[in-house]
């Protein structure tokens, strides 16, 4: 079986949890880890003609911002805990997108941080971690 | 300064009752410039009875050529471009960047506007039910003129060093012309072009918009804004103001989400007024088919039905302007001719879809009651076949009727102001200049009579096709090569789908 746990994150405080909780699992087990984060992103909206036409540099910055200040902290940090790592960053709908990257690599676990949002904030905007459990085919551990 | 801006307000609202013969004023100026540009372009011929405007004959040879060129790429590539749209090709790996179905719907919401109401309107009441017909037809031959457009205008379209796109007939016919060793001709052909489209611009997208939604806000309002017609452009003009100039792209933004689903409301309530005038409609259709062939009772008979059913749905697809190529332009593809087998279905949704429905509305209540417009025109004659039957619905349609043509306001603004830049530069303030002008022109709008508004926007519609479909005959074959090649590579398996 594989030992590859995909992390999911998003700079939120849940997710700096998550990653803590990673590292020390991690270190303990000798598990690789996948970093992904996923740019909230669908094919199917409606924009300005503006907003095309400067989609694609957009995109860069958006993959830039997300790499300098969530992905490459979270690497430095679990790699100072001498565990092996590799990291992507993606555009998409979240949960299909954290699935099919769970495809990708084979990872044997999903975790993911909590936002901790409840009631009406969740109905209206879903939850990653819920829809994730509700759908992933890897078990998804989720981080308080 | 706010004190200053409730001053002038205040100003504003007491020279209101001095002010409500402005509207007479501009419009007895304008009128006659408008029926002076409209004799120039619309050079008539007389033709088997009929007056045969020589610009709308140039676009219906042309959607002709390109529909038999192409096999009928309009039928043949229906299928393959409702896969792409779903993204069924789309690559993974360039999630993030403009999907075709961004750029359609883009396309799409800069071309769904006042013509799907009100033009359809105009045409039926000037070329009677048999227009509809000729309407139908003009949007599916349209649909083979979109593919060529949109695949060129993908193909050549322009990286900026910032990374964004810039691409439209302009890009295509200097860089289509300087390829075929015409690099003169190209550059002059590009320049014609973007003169065209930053001055036509002020038409289509803009004064005739602005006209009808005043006019179907008027209707709501029960004429309690006769003569008021200023100051509702003025309004519009700095709704309009605050997003291309101001910044203000929330506006925008939230237009562009809003009005696919206006568009389906209008669609869904039209086809309950359809369905209410029920037993009407097997004479209503009777009367679209003998109409089109007999042109009963319309000047020029069915030739007359025929060129006012081109005529109104050019101007609502937009197929031959070029205009819809400089938004698909922005989508993220390998394989430009893509980017056309997607265009195709804009005249369809426009054309076929919209404006068919809008007819079937007004001719079903026509057959119903033939008097049931009262004389009104345009956009309040599709709002009073809807009254007939849904007592409620001229308010929603005034307000789905102030976005469609607020979103093709917005689109068209950037269309002109890339005809600008392309001529001038990306200075500030030139396109500053530029903005303002396209302002001052919506609240114009509101003021002139539809007549010369017709007049004016129709003729420098059709003087960007000249440019445009020229070009597009010479770089056709360049067009048919790229699309056989691709259609040969999909057949073989050699370009994948992605979904299953």
């Amino acid at each position: 079986m594989s030992n590859t746990v995909l992390l999911a994150i998003d700079g939120s405080r849940g997710s700096d949890r998550a990653l803590t909780h990673v590292r020390k699992r991690a270190e303990l087990g000798g598990a690789k880890v996948v970093v992904a984060y996923v740019i909230e992103w669908s094919p199917y909206s409606f924009n300005t003609p503006e907003e095309n036409a400067e989609r694609h540099s957009r995109r860069e910055t958006e993959i830039s911002r997300a790499t300098t200040s969530v992905v490459e902290p979270a690497l430095t940090y679990l790699t100072e805990g001498g565990i092996d790592v590799e990291s992507l960053v993606r555009h998409g709908p979240p949960s299909e997108t954290l699935i099919k990257i769970a495809e990708e690599v084979g990872a044997a676990q999903i975790v993911i941080g909590r936002r901790g949002e409840s009631g009406l904030k969740s109905l209206i905007f879903g939850s990653v971690a819920g829809n994730l459990i509700q759908t992933s085919p890897v078990p998804v551990m989720v981080v308080p | 300064m706010t004190r200053i801006f409730y001053a002038l307000l205040a100003l504003l609202f007491v020279a209101l009752p001095a002010q409500a013969g402005i509207d007479d004023t501009i419009n007895d100026i304008t009128a006659p410039i408008a029926s002076f540009i409209g004799t120039v372009v619309f050079f008539k011929v007389p033709f088997a009875g009929a007056q045969l405007p020589l610009v709308v004959l140039w676009l219906v040879v042309g959607a002709v050529f390109f529909t038999v060129y192409l096999g009928f790429v309009n039928i043949r590539g229906f299928k393959h471009a409702i896969q792409l749209v779903r993204g069924d090709y789309a690559d993974p790996n360039s999630s993030g960047e403009v999907s075709h179905f961004q750029a359609l719907a883009t396309a799409v919401s800069g071309t769904v506007g006042i013509g799907n109401i009100g033009g359809v309107a105009v045409a039926v009441t000037v070329g009677g039910a048999g227009a509809t017909f000729w309407l139908i037809v003009a949007g599916f031959l349209g649909m083979s003129t979109k593919f060529v457009e949109c695949t060129l205008g993908v193909k050549y379209r322009t990286e900026n060093p910032d990374g964004s796109v810039s691409g439209g007939p302009m890009y295509y016919l200097r860089k289509g012309f300087e390829e075929r060793g015409m690099a003169g001709f190209g550059k002059f052909m590009g320049t014609f072009y973007a003169v065209g489209i930053f001055i036509g611009a002020l038409g289509i997208g803009n004064m005739f918009q602005s006209n009808q939604a005043y006019v179907q806000l008027n209707t709501v309002a029960g004429g309690a804004l006769d003569g008021y017609g200023w100051l509702v452009g003025l309004i519009l003009a700095a709704l309009v103001f605050a997003v291309i100039i101001g910044g203000i792209k929330s506006i925008a933004r939230v237009t562009e989400k809003v009005v696919p689903f206006m568009a389906i409301f209008y669609c869904f309530f039209a086809i309950i007024v359809i369905l209410m005038n029920l037993t009407s409609i097997p004479q209503a259709i009777a009367n679209i088919f003998t109409g089109a062939f007999t042109g009963e009772g319309v000047a020029g008979g069915a030739l007359g039905a025929l060129i006012i059913g081109f005529q109104r749905a050019v101007f609502s697809n937009e197929a031959g302007i070029g205009s819809a190529s400089i938004a698909h332009s922005a989508v993220k593809t390998a394989e430009p001719v893509t980017e056309g087998y997607v265009s195709l279905l804009e005249p369809f949704i426009d054309t076929i879809l919209i404006c068919t429905i809008t007819a079937l509305v007004i001719g079903t209540s026509q057959v119903a009651d033939p008097n049931f417009a009262n004389g009104a025109q345009g956009v309040a004659m599709t709002s009073a076949a809807f009254e007939r039957q849904l007592s409620w619905f001229p308010l929603p349609l005034a307000f789905a009727a102030l976005l469609f043509a607020f979103s093709t306001m917005i689109s068209w603004s950037y269309y002109g102001l890339k005809g600008w830049t392309y001529l001038f530069g990306e200075g500030e303030r030139g396109q500053t200049i530029y903005k303002l002008i396209f302002c001052a022109f919506v609240a114009l709008g509101c003021v002139v009579q539809l007549g010369p508004i017709l007049d004016i926007s129709d003729a420098l519609v059709f003087l960007i096709a000249v440019p445009n479909i020229l070009g597009l005959y010479f770089l056709a074959p360049l067009v048919r090569a790229e699309m056989n090649a691709y259609m040969a590579r999909l057949k073989s398996g050699e370009i994948k789908k992605f979904k299953n």
